[in-house]
């Protein structure tokens, strides 16, 4: 632990001075055990006891938001039983304790979006917490990191040191993409997921939600599309129900969803349920039954995917979604008389590229028409009807190179190349998640501010329920602190280690099955299997 | 579906098929990564070394269907052991599929399947006992209408024939359940097939010990080899030495493995045909041990004053001796098992080196500046002091390498991944029996499909006479606690241990991965659907997921 890292304020020799004390007199939970770590923290030996029968969440008088505010009501509800993780009646210590919150915009029943502000000051002294923030998003943010900071003793008691935290997101889209193509998801690992992020302040849900293998997406307008392409049409689905669900789960918990309907490759599944929406493959002169990406030759694709993103946008209220655009194999176009006309009708010659940047040009406007936001995987050309998409970065090598580029052209930039977390590498690689430098290119400010996140990727090929939280955790709460926190404060492996040796227990404690990342122990383990 | 399977000559000259069997095998180009087709075996994991399946189906009737001894059968219900395999065989044959208040007034059809018959043939059903290496856990199984039969010597083959059995039961596609007229003759390639736990780097709550207990028995797995103790923590309590725990567990009361923990861990291995071997590693491994037993480690030294820090086991004092011999009379009171491990891996000898007491004792006995000498010397007297307690005893290679004196009945443990097959022929040269772990820690994880590399270890591939494979008895999967505990232990496991399992078990030609693929695919799902978060082994979906988290 270094005092540097966890407190820009005066009070750094104290504070280090009070550690010690701590450390030889307790051994106790070091106090700043808030992942990821806030812009500004500093906390004193100065403690309050918790009573969980004293402990109340209260609107400020001057709040905006007030009781009745659906979103920070079930805040509190959600926070009081992780904050006393194993509440006990005790009838003999009373120490009241409120947590004051005072909120300026009320947006109680709104969806977080791209430019929600998340910042909230937290100030716990004399013998209250007082929570301030512009929104409640913001509000979500402070309420995690106030549960983080109680802790226990070996008596059971609950503590609170006095500690002045103000905060806000390094960067603003700081996502996770699950792939429910390759593996079906059930709900609840969804939700808990959700519930994960929520702990380490990411705040997109990626959703990749369909792909080759299958189309778990229960559409209303093309129900067919699941019936025929999901592994199993009625156990292996997303209904509508199931969606909302999602959706409001990530709502409350300040986090957006971003459904991506990735084409024109990655599509078998959708041909199932949708005859005439993918090319036909010919060998030689004939159709070899085989097919590949959607077919850019026809109108009718086109008025298919209108109908679907009509749906689409209308079911998923954030105002970005996902294109895909990756991974287009040429070989079944090239093979496709009628495709090869098209190309020479279009006077496009032999350069498929411009087949497809034709096929995602149409694609985004499709999503312009609907008043969203485009983002598409890096491997889309740039073109000039890009201009107000978001790039994804997920390629190898050297993204850097690729994030310059992208920027450069002026368009933003989502980062995803470092965090492919389905790779399971050895396991105690989470610092290799942890020493991202996002913005370490060369490049204009501009250029950086293009920049507007990162996110982690966990393809389904080898993941499933049985494995996804273990394989997530703690590892992407790596990533998480990077995408928050100020790089300078959080630079250091062998600083972060014990913090998030603390945080993964934390997540235990609250049901996440997170795995650990050396030898070790837990004062509660995992009680599953 | 039988158009695309893909299916080698090889396995088909090995598995010897009877009868009839009209599969297509026409399409038998192989690919590298394995396809995804229907195995003519069905979900059968491990492939019992005789099957025949024919394709008459039987139906399997949840109201009617029960699972029997046999009138002839030397076991009957006071077998405890069997009583409580039938009823778990039977919720995993009609997981909630079993209709309450349907009666067996409805007379089961002419083609229907009403019973299975457990017949153990020889007059000690070894009913009240513990499995051993030397067990015989053979079986036959014949299902044909309206009984099945399943004979067996011993319980021991018959809980192996229950699981063979419960794996031959689907659901057609109205969702009946049923299963084809079949006969196995089934019995073990190797003795010992062991999955080793380390329960000291990371504790694993009982829960977690017992889960993957049942899953072994699934995989046909006969070894749970406990790595109880280690550096980081002890967490085995011992009646002699309680200190041992108090002080050396992560926690004296919520990561401790209480007597009344262990032999429920035993008892419940037992009643699954699986034997418990403990590993109390000595004399490197053993940090924990010294925060409770003072003196046991050999003080360090830092130039002339002791650093405070502790080594290994302190070879040259009598109290050591003492202890161990103490220790280990309660080990082996606890522990059923013929056999104990003593671990005797990777000593560091530095820390004996700085000690001048141990120089001088080097002195004293001739051993010169050779350490690997001293660590003979603690070895020998070790192992002199185990043989008093009548337990044979296994080791780690390295113990065998240096030349240690060993019981004749000593079984090494080759785990160094390299030079694996000289090791063998070495080890087996000298008479000894082995077990090999080397091509099996399965701890160590790689993008893709690892299995296929544990499926394809072959054990006896070293240059040998007959007489020398017949003493490598057989092998165990590793999951070393490093990085592991009950958070991602058990798809860390399945069903990558299960490749190990088929491989210790089944006929050594049995090596089609297209084959193995397709069965290792259902088996896994079969896992899942009983609980066990198996994890996948590549994109794809079982009909019924699994519903924890």
């Amino acid at each position: 632990m270094e005092e540097k890292t966890i407190s820009n304020s005066r009070r750094c020799y104290k504070q280090w001075l009070c550690f010690m004390v701590l450390f030889m007199s307790f051994s106790v939970i070091y106090v700043d055990a808030v992942w990821p770590m806030p812009q500004m923290i500093s906390s004193s030996m100065a403690r309050y006891t918790l009573n969980p029968r004293e402990f109340i969440f209260q609107y400020s008088s001057g709040s905006s938001a007030q009781p009745g505010c659906s979103l920070l009501d079930s805040a509190f509800e959600r926070y009081f039983p992780l904050i006393f993780t194993d509440y006990r009646h005790n009838e003999w210590f009373r120490f009241p304790f409120t947590v004051v919150v005072h909120v300026e915009r009320a947006e109680c029943e709104g969806y977080p979006d791209a430019d929600s502000s998340e910042s909230y000051k937290l100030s716990v002294c004399s013998g209250q917490a007082a929570l301030r923030a512009e929104t409640v998003w913001g509000a979500l943010r402070g309420l995690e990191s106030f549960s983080q900071l109680v802790y226990q003793d070996d008596f059971g008691e609950y503590f609170v040191n006095e500690t002045e935290i103000e905060d806000f997101p390094r960067f603003q889209f700081r996502g996770i993409l699950l792939d429910t193509s390759r593996h079906y998801l059930p709900l609840h690992a969804i939700l808990k997921t959700l519930d994960a992020m929520s702990y380490n302040k990411f705040n997109v849900f990626h959703w990749h939600i369909v792909d080759d293998p299958s189309f778990p997406y229960q559409s209303s307008t093309f129900p067919d599309l699941s019936s025929k392409g999901a592994f199993h049409p009625s156990t292996h689905v997303y209904t509508q129900i199931d969606v909302k669900r999602v959706i409001a789960h990530a709502r409350l918990r300040g986090i957006r969803v971003l459904a991506e309907f990735d084409s024109p490759g990655h599509t078998q599944s959708w041909g199932k349920g949708q005859p005439g929406l993918l090319t036909p493959c010919y060998k030689g002169t004939v159709p070899s039954g085989t097919f590949g990406p959607v077919n850019p030759a026809n109108s009718s694709s086109y008025k298919f995917m209108t109908h679907l993103f009509k749906e689409v946008t209308s079911v998923f209220p954030d105002s970005y979604v996902h294109l895909g655009g990756d991974e287009v194999d040429f070989t079944c176009w090239k093979s496709n008389p009628d495709v090869r006309g098209f190309m020479l009708k279009m006077g496009f010659g032999t350069d498929y590229t411009k087949l497809e940047s034709y096929y995602m040009e149409n694609m985004v406007n499709i999503t312009k028409g609907l008043n969203k936001t485009a983002i598409v995987w890096q491997d889309v050309s740039c073109g000039p009807y890009l201009s107000l998409s978001v790039v994804e970065v997920w390629k190898g090598g050297c993204y850097l190179c690729e994030v310059r580029r992208v920027t450069k052209a002026g368009l933003r930039v989502v980062l995803a190349s470092p965090w492919y977390l389905d790779q399971p590498g050895p396991t105690h690689d989470w610092a290799r998640y942890y020493t991202v430098w996002p913005l370490a290119f060369k490049g204009t400010e501009q250029q950086k501010k293009l920049v507007i996140g990162g996110e982690v990727c966990m393809w389904g090929e080898y993941v499933d329920a049985t494995n996804l939280s273990p394989r997530l955790w703690p590892r992407a709460s790596a990533a998480g602190e990077r995408l928050w926190s100020d790089e300078k404060m959080t630079s250091s492996v062998i600083d972060a280690f014990p913090r998030l040796v603390d945080f993964r227990c934390r997540l235990l404690r609250r049901g996440i099955q997170a795995e650990p990342l050396f030898v070790g122990h837990c004062r509660h383990e995992y009680q599953g299997i | 579906m039988f158009a695309t399977l893909k299916f080698a000559a090889l396995l088909l000259a090995v598995v010897v098929c009877w009868a009839t069997q009209d599969y297509d095998y026409n399409d038998a180009e192989i690919d590298e990564e394995p396809t995804l087709g229907d195995s003519p075996y069905g979900s059968l994991w491990p492939l019992p070394q005789k099957v025949q399946i024919s394709t008459v189906v039987f139906k399997l009737s949840g109201a009617s269907f029960h699972i029997f001894d046999a009138k002839a059968s030397s076991s009957g219900a006071s077998c405890r052991l069997l009583q409580n395999a039938y009823r778990r065989y039977d919720e995993y044959i009609f997981t909630s599929s079993r209709k309450q208040g349907q009666n067996k007034s409805k007379k089961a059809l002419a083609s229907d399947m009403s019973e299975l018959q457990v017949w153990i043939t020889s007059a000690d059903s070894e009913c009240d006992s513990y499995p051993s290496v030397t067990s015989d856990e053979s079986y036959k199984l014949s299902v044909d209408s309206p009984v099945a039969v399943l004979k067996a010597p011993k319980v021991w083959g018959a809980l192996r024939g229950l699981e063979t059995f419960s794996q031959l039961v689907y659901k057609d596609e109205y969702g009946a359940k049923s299963i084809n007229r079949t006969d196995i003759h089934d019995f073990p390639r190797f003795a010992h097939r062991g999955l080793l736990l380390d329960t000291s780097r990371h504790f694993l709550p009982i829960k977690v010990i017992l889960a993957n207990l049942e899953a072994m028995a699934w995989n046909k797995f006969n070894v749970f080899h406990w790595h109880i103790v280690d550096d980081p923590s002890f967490p085995y309590l011992s009646r002699t030495f309680p200190q041992l725990s108090q002080h050396g567990a992560y926690h004296p009361y919520t990561h401790v493995y209480t007597p009344s923990d262990v032999k429920m861990i035993i008892e419940f291995a037992r009643l699954r045909g699986i034997r418990v071997v403990p590993e109390f590693d000595t004399p490197g491994h053993t940090q924990s041990w010294g925060k409770g037993q003072k003196d046991l480690l050999t003080p360090c030294y830092s130039g002339a004053s002791p650093s405070g820090s502790f080594g290994p086991v302190n070879p040259m004092l009598n109290t050591t001796y003492d202890f161990m011999s103490m220790f280990f009379k309660e080990v082996n009171t606890v522990f059923p098992d013929a056999y104990v491990h003593l671990g005797g891996d990777e000593v560091d000898f530095s820390c004996w080196k700085s000690n001048p007491d141990i120089q001088k004792f080097m002195e004293q006995q001739g051993f010169g500046t050779d350490y690997s000498k001293l660590e003979s010397f603690y070895i020998q007297r070790l192992l002199d002091i185990v043989t008093t307690t009548n337990k044979g005893y296994m080791i780690w290679q390295e113990v065998f390498d240096n030349g240690v004196k060993l019981k004749s009945d000593t079984v090494v443990h080759v785990w160094m991944g390299n030079k694996v097959e000289e090791e063998l022929q070495k080890v087996t040269e000298a008479g000894f029996t082995t077990i090999l772990s080397a091509p099996w820690y399965l701890d160590y994880i790689s993008y893709g499909q690892d299995w296929q590399k544990f499926y394809r270890a072959e054990p006896l591939s070293f240059k040998g006479t007959d007489a020398q494979k017949k003493l490598v008895i057989g092998g165990e999967a590793c999951l070393w606690g490093e990085y592991v505990d009950a958070t991602n232990l058990t798809p860390r496991l399945w069903p990558r241990a299960s490749a190990v399992g088929e491989r210790l078990w089944s006929d050594r030609d049995v090596r089609d991965l297209n084959d193995a693929y397709s069965r290792l695919a259902k088996h896994r799902c079969r896992m899942v659907q009983r609980g066990i978060p198996a994890e996948p082994l590549f994109t794809g979906y079982c009909a019924h997921e699994y519903k924890g988290v």
